[in-house]
């Protein structure tokens, strides 16, 4: 077989039509830019998951004397009660789970709340002994918390204890939704694509026919006459997800890192590296949905 | 060489054969011709010897392979044995003469050395050597049929079918491609020709086939064709050339 030959057949079959060419470039970079920044939002969620877990941590809330009657009913905490949760803080069954552990009085909670707040109405009406004191706890083995939950719950004296955890889990199932919201219409453009690239194989071949009646009568395999129309398609498509891989890439550089990391210091976010280690696989995809949709769309035109 | 034995062949949707219970046996070297009216069979037994058909019963062995049992990956292979020449030239228009003749090379993997030595030497051996960079639309009709033999025989193949190869040629010219065909033919390639050109077979003294109906009526080895009814030549000779 000759590349040369095989070579001027597709550049010839991809000059023929252009139009196509072009629409299966573009529907296969936009769908493949779509999946891509899909699996970019995962890797997000993913890796604020990590970052917020770890800094998550249990409060033990002490009652205060607006505290709710039902969980205390004694009104403000006294010193005794913080004694206690110390002391079984510090006891040998609960220090193989807990890292370590922190008291935050009124003040200390006040001072948090009104930098929190600060410009909001709320903040000139709180006041300190409106606000829990409480023990701040953190964990070895963040997925413990009932431990916690378990020894205090029902104390004296203390309010409630509550996992951060709890807060974050909402904002991640949402988060988490428009991710797989994102990969199903990924999907149903993907498919749209590979359509369109078996249709515009489909109408090459027969643009060819002639070409192909007589390949077939000087007796050229399938596999050689359904070969340029094959990598016609691949290389349609190559172009399209090589565009979305660095569309992926420029989105990361120039709106996440460019953009998001400046205005949300805090926020650690997908970086560079998740972007280089998508984008082959998007190359890789379209390369893929290509054979695949020209091999069967040109597989039932051409029968011997 | 080709043996053909008892074979029948109904189109899907046709009340009547194409073929009924044809057998035909063609020796290595022969020049046969096809003749008969339009409709007669005589396309569709050319398209079983290409394997274009398969028949609908009985057996067709050409070049020792077993055209009813042929594995369609093997069949490719099998064609590259066979020329096979067509009234209306199918030329590729974009493509030169010389491409056109280097197409078959090229499409079954020949080195560009090969194909640089082979298509100029066909192209001599046809008489269009001095228009190897013309492209078909600039060339006569005769013309465009010898770059036709010469793609059919570049490959040197073993038997050379050739479809009305003069139907839409004037009688000079088609005594022209005439006598490059029994050139060809004098260097051991087996030529079965269908045709409706009465003058041409009268002419070559070759072995004639006649069909009806689908039915082999007439088989003469080194006859013409005055002995055959004039009524239905005429017939065909007005309704020619619609069969293919």
């Amino acid at each position: 077989m000759r590349l040369g030959f095989v070579f001027r057949e597709i550049t010839q079959g991809l000059r023929r039509n252009v139009s196509m060419v072009v629409s299966i470039v573009l529907v296969t970079f936009l769908s493949l830019t779509f999946v891509g920044t899909a699996g970019l939002l995962q890797a997000q969620i993913g890796q604020m998951k990590t970052y917020w877990y770890d800094r998550a941590q249990v409060a033990v809330y002490l009652c205060t004397d607006t505290s709710p009657a039902d969980a205390c009913p004694q009104g403000e905490a006294s010193p005794d009660v913080k004694a206690v949760v110390e002391a079984k803080l510090t006891d040998p069954t609960l220090t193989e789970f807990v890292s370590k552990f922190y008291f935050e009085d009124h003040q200390a909670a006040y001072d948090k709340f009104q930098e929190q707040f600060k410009g909001n109405a709320v903040a000139k009406y709180v006041t300190k002994d409106q606000l829990n004191e409480t023990f701040w706890v953190k964990l070895k083995d963040a997925d413990k918390s009932a431990v916690i939950a378990e020894t205090f719950t029902g104390v004296a004296g203390v309010e409630e204890v509550r996992d951060q955890r709890s807060y974050l889990d909402q904002i991640f199932s949402i988060l988490n939704a428009a991710s797989i919201a994102a990969i199903a219409i990924a999907s149903i453009m993907l498919a749209s694509s590979g359509l369109l690239i078996s249709t515009t194989i489909r109408l090459s071949a027969f643009s060819r026919r002639r070409e192909i009646g007589i390949m077939r009568l000087v007796g050229a395999s399938n596999f050689f006459i359904q070969l340029p129309f094959i990598l016609e398609g691949v290389v349609a498509a190559t172009i399209g997800s090589l565009l979305a891989g660095g569309a992926v890439i420029a989105i990361v550089q120039l709106f996440v890192q460019g953009y998001l990391a400046q205005r949300l210091p805090l926020t650690s976010f997908v970086d560079l590296s998740d972007a280089f280690s998508i984008a082959p696989l998007l190359v890789l995809a379209g390369v893929l949905l290509a054979a695949l949709a020209s091999g069967v769309a040109i597989r039932r035109y051409l029968k011997i | 060489m080709i043996s053909i034995s008892n074979v029948s062949k109904t189109y899907r949707g046709a009340s009547k054969p194409a073929l009924d219970g044809v057998s035909l046996e063609i020796e290595k070297g022969d020049f046969v011709f096809l003749v008969g009216a339009s409709g007669s069979g005589k396309s569709s037994l050319l398209r079983l010897m290409l394997r274009e058909e398969v028949p609908s019963k009985g057996d067709v062995f050409v070049l020792g392979e077993n055209l009813i049992s042929i594995p369609s990956r093997r069949v490719p292979f099998f064609r590259r044995k066979i020329g096979v020449v067509f009234q209306d030239f199918r030329l590729l228009p974009n493509k030169t003469v010389f491409q056109n003749v280097a197409f078959t090379l090229e499409v079954l993997g020949k080195s560009s050395a090969f194909i640089s030595n082979a298509v100029p030497e066909v192209l001599k051996l046809v008489g269009l050597e001095e228009k190897a960079d013309r492209l078909p639309s600039e060339l006569s009709g005769g013309e465009q049929q010898r770059v036709a033999v010469a793609r059919a025989i570049v490959n040197k193949p073993a038997v050379l079918l050739a479809d009305e190869p003069t139907g839409n040629l004037d009688p000079a010219t088609s005594s022209g491609i005439m006598a490059l065909l029994e050139k060809i033919n004098q260097t051991g390639t087996t030529i079965v020709m269908a045709t409706h050109d009465v003058g041409t077979v009268d002419r070559l003294k070759r072995r004639v086939v006649e069909l009806r109906s689908g039915v082999i009526v007439r088989d003469d080895r080194k006859s013409g064709y005055e002995t055959a009814l004039p009524n239905t030549d005429q017939i065909e000779i007005l309704g020619g050339g619609a069969d293919i």
